[in-house]
């Protein structure tokens, strides 16, 4: 295999993963304040028609980010209300979301079925780029890509060493004894789950708006679920997740690339697609199977209603 | 006996007329109540006298329905407990407000306004803990803390706010005898610096011992005030339960019958990352005795009694023998049908199903003792069963048909004690019989337990009231990080030692005990 094809597969990569890494870091937020949001996959649904759609009659892809960004924050405020204010059930009230937002995505974006976006030009870092093999990839990417870094960095940096971030661990570990010393939980939850509604909408925008770019039914494809099963398997660590999600990038190009070139394996493809889901689950199974981490990092009270005392 | 702190006449919180009305119950009705600066003053009064809910309000946790509350003679609505702290008032709770997965430092940090820096604060903590006697290392993580650190965190998170009021929630129900003092200590060296102690407790000895005044709660209502020292305990039992304290006769043990319980070597590591590794624990009861468990929460209770139940059968069926009989590999129904009873400490999801009937609570122990024809129910029987143990047992309900969880704790052991006991169990196993029970009926349940077992039935009884252990038990035993100590004639030892065993040291020599007086 030459340099340039590694090259090519290591950039293919890391644009595969950055939707995930958004999506997935918006979620641990949410799940580290212990609300369990599965509706994902409806709010990256709406976030990539909304992006398509903003992005089409504008010509701006920013204000399709931004639009894709609103749509998932009111999907994911629609399932706070529900979930926080109502105490209605966190999983079927997620699975509904999800449902819902698929379905409606799909019918705001009918008309939207026969066009393309112009692709957005990447940004190239001087003098980086040039580094042989891991330059172009790294270095030569769409501003997206450089921003899903700066977000793990901010997300580790608030989680780990802010004082809002202390905070939202410790209502995601108890949320009566964050009450009991005097923290408002539910504001924080709602905030928290909003936050991760509007990652998922951005992921949902960077998929129709830069990876692929155009509009079609069911273009998310998992990737929600998928997210979500990362945070659980990365044990709620976001160095994980982006591991995670890089591997799940990864081995979706080597299939895509398998399954172009022929390389003279007779594979069914159903297989080959299904293979980066199969490897990521596989692999974050293996690295999550100590129970210590798991207990450590794991929110407590997540999924589970709480309403303050009087 | 101390009397409060120079200055003491300045009223620092003062309650008019509180009351506290929730759908199902009046939880507190006209109570009033005045704390001195540098008083300690005692809040006495049984499980659901409203004590709790009382410093909710304090604490501003919750908001009173009527009445006013004085903060150095001035009104104020508490609004949250970041005001409460605000004003001057801390809270220790009963079942810690601390988080797990957080370390020391980042706990005490959650508790304080600001941002402050973890490392200064780690200097505070350490700086604080030495001065009243609470040694603590800030960077570790709470889980792995045993249940006496976990409230010196919390006392230290109240202290390093500068309280003027600390409200103790039941503090000294998870401490061995000897931490007991060292918190009596620094609680009165606090109160000694002009800070005043709000004491919550049912236990009558401790309040003669450390506090002031005395204010007492029954059903949500004042009863009387008074000064612990110009008292009897059984003038303020009195008070706090309306009639006079009931003790349990213990006759002496007659002679010992053949072993029913014995545990070879039983070593198991926990399932649990934070739970307890149980080690070669070897014991034995015969017929005719009580055994007692003592030892602080968490040093391998819970593990212990997973084993013994059979919830979570052992790989070696030789560590336990029941009746004669290799039991460690067994589900609990062949326990059960081997002549175990087993009374867990969850009374409500373990013990009784909660929105099932009494009926048919009995049911799920009692299935074998010929409540079942041809697979069938047999209603009428063991509708009867339920009957006989709601009478014998005392127990206050509306009726066999009546759910588990309408009933108060007290009574719902009762009625489960009772069911066990109505089977006639050749052993018996309990955790924490009156855990969260009223006085009287901890004392009907005790006697209950000593008459069973001079009825020829073999007990080991497992608890966290040492008070209670030396009521009932025999022989006494300490289990202490998952290893189980020798056990001891109760007339052979005392609380002293038995609480230096507490913390694992029954390896140690003799003098070392004397030493400690």
């Amino acid at each position: 295999m030459d340099a340039s094809i590694l090259s090519s597969i290591l950039f293919a990569t890391i644009v595969a993963g950055t939707p995930l890494i958004i999506v997935a870091l918006g979620q641990l937020i949410a799940e580290k304040s212990g609300v369990l949001n599965l509706g994902a996959e409806g709010m990256m649904a709406m976030g990539a028609i909304a992006g398509f759609a903003i992005t089409l009659h504008t010509g701006s892809p920013w204000l399709g980010v931004l639009a894709g960004m609103a749509a998932g924050a009111l999907m994911a405020s629609l399932f706070a209300i529900v979930v926080l204010t109502l105490m209605g059930n966190q999983v079927a009230s997620g699975l509904a979301l999800s449902i819902l937002g698929v379905g409606l995505s799909a019918f705001i974006g009918k008309p939207y079925e026969s066009e393309i976006l112009p692709t957005v030009g990447a940004i190239r870092v001087p003098l980086l780029a040039d580094i042989p093999i891991i330059g172009e990839p790294l270095f030569n990417q769409q501003a997206l890509v450089y921003l899903s870094w700066v977000l793990f960095g901010t997300i580790v940096w608030f989680l780990y060493r802010s004082r809002p971030g202390l905070v939202l661990r410790a209502v995601g570990e108890s949320p009566s004894s964050a009450h009991s010393i005097g923290y408002p939980v539910i504001r924080i939850r709602y905030l928290a789950t909003i936050f991760g509604g509007a990652m998922a909408g951005v992921g949902g925008a960077f998929l129709s708006v830069f990876y692929t770019p155009l509009w079609v039914e069911g273009m998310v494809a998992g990737r929600g679920w998928i997210a979500i099963a990362l945070v659980v398997f990365a044990t709620w660590r976001p160095f994980r997740v982006m591991v995670g999600a890089y591997l799940f990038g990864g081995v979706m190009v080597v299939q895509l690339f398998v399954q172009g070139s022929g390389l003279g394996i007779n594979i069914p493809s159903q297989f080959l697609s299904a293979l980066p889901y199969l490897a990521t689950i596989i692999v974050l199974v293996i690295i999550s199977r100590d129970q210590n981490t798991v207990r450590l990092n794991a929110p407590v009270s997540l999924g589970q209603p709480y309403r303050p005392e009087a | 006996m101390t009397t409060a702190a120079d200055g003491g006449d300045e009223l620092r919180l003062e309650l008019n007329g509180i009351t506290k009305i929730y759908p199902s119950v009046i939880a507190n009705e006209d109570v009033s109540l005045a704390v001195k600066r540098g008083e300690i003053h005692a809040v006495l009064g049984e499980n659901g006298a409203g004590k709790s809910t009382l410093m909710k309000m304090i604490y501003g946790v919750a908001k009173p329905d009527a009445g006013e509350m004085k903060w150095e003679g001035e009104v104020v609505h508490v609004e949250n407990p970041a005001h409460a702290r605000s004003l001057g008032i801390g809270m220790v709770f009963q079942h810690f407000s601390l988080f797990e997965t957080l370390n020391v430092v980042e706990n005490v940090a959650l508790a304080l306004p600001g941002n402050p820096d973890l490392n200064k604060l780690a200097e505070q903590i350490t700086e604080v803990s030495n001065r009243y006697g609470l040694p603590v290392d800030p960077q570790r993580l709470v889980h792995a803390l045993s249940v006496g650190e976990r409230q010196r965190v919390e006392i230290i998170r109240c202290l390093l706010q500068n309280p003027k009021l600390l409200i103790m929630d039941e503090p000294t129900s998870v401490l061995t005898p000897q931490a007991v003092r060292k918190l009596f200590d620094t609680l009165r060296q606090l109160a000694a610096e002009g800070c005043s102690i709000l004491y919550i407790s049912h236990k009558l000895d401790e309040i003669q011992e450390l506090c002031h005044v005395a204010t007492v709660l029954r059903d949500g209502k004042v009863t009387g005030d008074c000064i612990p020292a110009e008292e009897t305990p059984k003038s303020m039992a009195s008070l706090m339960i309306g009639k006079e304290l009931p003790v349990p006769e213990h006759s002496v043990p007659g002679e010992l019958g053949e072993v029913r319980l014995q545990l070879n070597r039983l070593s198991r590591v926990s399932d649990d990352p934070f739970g307890t590794d149980l080690q070669d624990i070897e014991l034995e009861v015969r017929s005719g005795e009580i055994l007692g468990i003592a030892g602080v929460s968490g040093n391998g209770q819970q593990e212990l009694l997973y084993a013994l139940s059979g919830e979570e059968p052992l790989n070696d069926a030789d560590a336990i023998v029941i009746c004669g009989k290799s039991s460690g590999r067994d589900q609990p129904d062949r326990r059960r049908s081997n002549g175990m009873g087993f009374v867990p400490e969850e009374r409500l999801g373990r013990g009784a199903v909660p929105r099932m009937s009494l009926t048919e609570n009995a049911l799920l122990t009692a299935h074998q003792a010929g409540m079942l024809k041809h697979g069938m129910i047999q209603f009428d029987k063991i509708a009867a069963f339920a009957r006989k143990c709601i009478a014998d047992f005392n127990v206050k309900c509306g009726g066999e048909e009546h759910a588990a969880n309408s009933l108060s704790g007290g009574n719902l052991q009762k009625f489960i004690m009772g069911r066990e006991i109505l089977l006639a169990p050749k052993l018996l196993v309990v955790a924490q019989p009156t855990w969260g029970v009223d006085v009287g009926a901890a004392a009907f349940i005790r006697q209950e337990l000593i008459d069973l077992r001079s009825g020829g039935a073999a007990i080991l009884v497992i608890s966290e009231e040492l008070e209670e252990l030396f009521e009932i038990s025999d022989r006494i035993a300490v289990i202490a990080e998952g290893r189980l100590s020798p056990a001891k004639q109760l007339a052979d030892t005392n609380i002293d030692e038995i609480g230096v065993w507490m913390s694992g040291m029954w390896e140690q020599p003799a003098a070392g005990v004397a030493a400690h007086d």
